[in-house]
């Protein structure tokens, strides 16, 4: 007997039918590239039944331009804190009512109630760190918890300094070096941070990302930067610490939240519910190396990172860490031409 | 010099224009790509220079002329006097400037590489070709991140000097604009070697030796016999290593360290942490201008010059 169908057009199909696996349903998580666990997905996977798939992005921009143009067909976004209150804006999330689900109270209370995103109506924390100092200190010993490395830096660390190539987090790293707030129009301040930056840059080597393998191989012996990547650098060369600015530093959180036009709303509720268990957020960390905000997660956590100093910022330094803000498009506007000048 | 005049019967030049037709409708397919994806979004791009930057990025649809204006002049944020915008000025210098050393450089080793090539038995060239290809195989990023490894402060050449003690300290090669003009050159050198080597090969190696029977001195033979004669590759050669490296991104972002910025940088950081999306557009459109006048320029040098030896 002749079958009804063709073999390449029975091969499509089988193919197609394995994409979607066996699974009840789909899930398309949309972030930040080599940061997501593939066992917190696989976990996930089994336990509801449902096939994810992830995108990544390099970017709050480019992510908030590729799901404004729409047609993406992501179910799940991970904005940063200073980008929440735009996406909130824009009318582009759901609100998913993060707060009123089952494992809402193993949020930490200072991540319960923030100014971006008010009551977590609609996102959930993925993780959050700060923006601070990596020195290596077989070069130079002396204080490192200060923006004066990479502004007036010491003679040791001239010419092996990094900075990373991100404008809000440089320029409101300086401008609460001279005393100002993140955000700050004031142009008599602007003036000197511009100043500052300038006359600090023949001292600097790069403004770069990919800086864990530099510090190992000690092409570099300071630089401006996120404490994840300080964490992944001192595991490569003992010498590496991480320093928090007492001038001020900024923190930054990643959190979860449903796209307003997501096709799997129940699955992005059911992962938003899970990655707030405490076993669960353990995971995510455990992969990129920043803390998540989620209480009694840390026992479920790597040994290392358990005690690690740029993971749990030390007491006396907790007070200098301010949440950066979405700063208005004047601020932006001053701060590019700053910026502009500091590359020309 | 002159040529047999020939007069065309009716039905001679009835079957030519036929032919011409048949070769328009077989061309239409790929001018009608290249007219929709070429021209539409710069189409898309011109508009957008002239609206209103969105507060968050994207665009409002109100017309402003600051994109444009701001490409040239700068109101300086903190007196309010307007002056040239020497930031885009440096940054537009620096990119032509590179570009250009790329080029001459990629010119200085392609030209005796493309000979070597032209001169070798028929049977080796493909070899040698082929060779030239490799590098098309990898990826550019990864093509770069090679080099980084390469010429790095514990890289193999620094490790190399120093283990045979011709140096005590690393040189700082790496993050340098040497650096650079080396990742393009090794880059974009396949796109001069190949045009050059295409005029190479039709190249009359008869003249060559006329040229030394009349007593010409090997610079003589170059100069006034092989360099006009493959002018035609050299021209090509050079556009298309000189365009590429004018938007170059990748490069400049890597080896140079991100320390001083190139054009490509420069409309990036517009579309995104600046999100001002027109003076972005505007400044592309700036690019696309420059490399239309480079690319006239060339063009009438090569004619003139194509008049002067034919």
């Amino acid at each position: 007997m002749k079958l009804p169908y063709n073999k390449p057009l029975a091969a499509i199909a089988m193919i197609a039918m394995s994409s979607t696996g066996f699974a009840a349903g789909e899930l398309n998580l949309f972030n930040w590239g080599n940061y997501t666990n593939p066992e917190l997905i696989t976990k996930f996977e089994q336990a509801h039944d449902v096939k994810v798939t992830i995108t990544d992005y390099d970017s709050n921009d480019s992510a908030l331009a590729k799901v404004k143009a729409g047609g993406h067909g992501f179910d799940l976004v991970v904005p940063s804190a200073n980008y929440m209150q735009i996406w909130i804006n824009e009318g582009l999330l759901l609100e998913s009512r993060p707060d009123q689900m089952e494992n809402f109270k193993h949020v930490h209370e200072d991540f319960a109630n923030p100014d971006w995103d008010p009551g977590r109506r609609y996102s959930v924390p993925w993780q959050w760190g700060s923006v601070g100092i990596i020195v290596d200190t077989s070069v130079y010993s002396g204080d490192i918890n200060t923006a004066a490395i990479y502004l007036d830096p010491p003679e040791e660390l001239k010419g092996k300094i990094n900075v990373a190539p991100e404008m809000n987090d440089v320029i409101s790293s300086a401008i609460m070096y001279l005393g100002g707030e993140a955000c700050t129009t004031d142009k008599e301040l602007l003036k000197k941070v511009r100043d500052k930056l300038v006359d600090a840059k023949p001292n600097w080597l790069s403004m770069d990302y990919g800086i864990i393998e530099k510090f190992a191989g000690r092409d570099l012996a300071a630089s401006l930067y996120w404490n994840g990547a300080a964490f992944r650098a001192r595991e490569k060369n003992p010498d590496v610490r991480y320093g928090y600015p007492k001038e001020g530093y900024a923190l930054w959180m990643d959190s979860v939240a449903v796209l307003k036009d997501a096709q799997n709303v129940e699955n992005a509720k059911l992962f938003q519910n899970f990655i707030m268990s405490p076993e669960n957020a353990a995971l995510i960390s455990a992969f990129a190396r920043y803390a998540n905000g989620i209480k009694g997660s840390e026992e479920f956590m790597p040994d290392d990172m358990k005690d690690a100093p740029e993971i749990i910022i030390p007491q006396e330094f907790v007070a200098a860490g301010k949440f950066l803000q979405t700063c208005s498009p004047e601020a932006t506007q001053l701060y590019t031409a700053i910026w502009t000048e500091l590359q020309k | 010099m002159t040529t047999e005049q020939y007069q065309l019967s009716a039905t001679e030049v009835k079957v030519q224009q036929q032919q011409a037709k048949r070769n328009w409708l077989l061309c239409t397919p790929a001018l009608i790509i290249l007219g929709v994806a070429a021209s539409g979004p710069l189409l898309v791009m011109f508009y957008y220079s002239f609206l209103t930057p969105g507060n968050y990025g994207g665009v409002e649809f109100e017309f402003s002329s600051q994109g444009w204006f701001k490409v040239f002049f700068n109101k300086d944020i903190f007196t309010d006097s307007v002056g040239i915008a020497d930031a885009h000025l440096s940054i537009f210098w620096r990119s032509i400037r590179l570009s250009t050393m790329t080029t001459l450089v990629c010119l200085i080793i392609g030209f005796p590489t493309a000979y070597f090539i032209a001169t070798r038995p028929q049977k080796d060239r493909n070899f040698w070709l082929f060779m030239v290809t490799i590098p098309f195989w990898t990826n550019l990023l990864i093509r770069t991140f090679a080099i980084m490894e390469v010429i790095r402060n514990k890289g193999i050449i620094n490790n190399v000097l120093t283990s045979i003690d011709i140096i005590d300290a690393p040189i700082q090669m790496l993050y340098t604009d040497a650096a650079i003009l080396v990742g393009m050159t090794y880059v974009y050198l396949p796109l001069m070697i190949l045009p050059l080597y295409a005029s190479m090969e039709k190249l009359d190696f008869n003249l060559i030796e006329a040229g030394y029977d009349l007593y010409a001195t090997r610079f003589r033979v170059l100069k006034q016999v092989i360099i006009p004669l493959v002018k035609p590759g050299v021209v090509a050669g050079s556009i298309l290593v000189f365009i590429p490296s004018l938007g170059a991104f990748v490069t400049p972002r890597v080896l140079g360290g991100g320390k001083r910025m190139m054009l490509g940088n420069l409309i990036e950081l517009q579309f995104g942490q600046g999100r001002n999306w027109p003076l972005g557009a505007a400044l592309s459109i700036t690019l696309l201008f420059i490399v239309m006048v480079a690319l006239l320029f060339y063009v009438k040098n090569a004619q003139k010059s194509g008049l002067k030896y034919d």
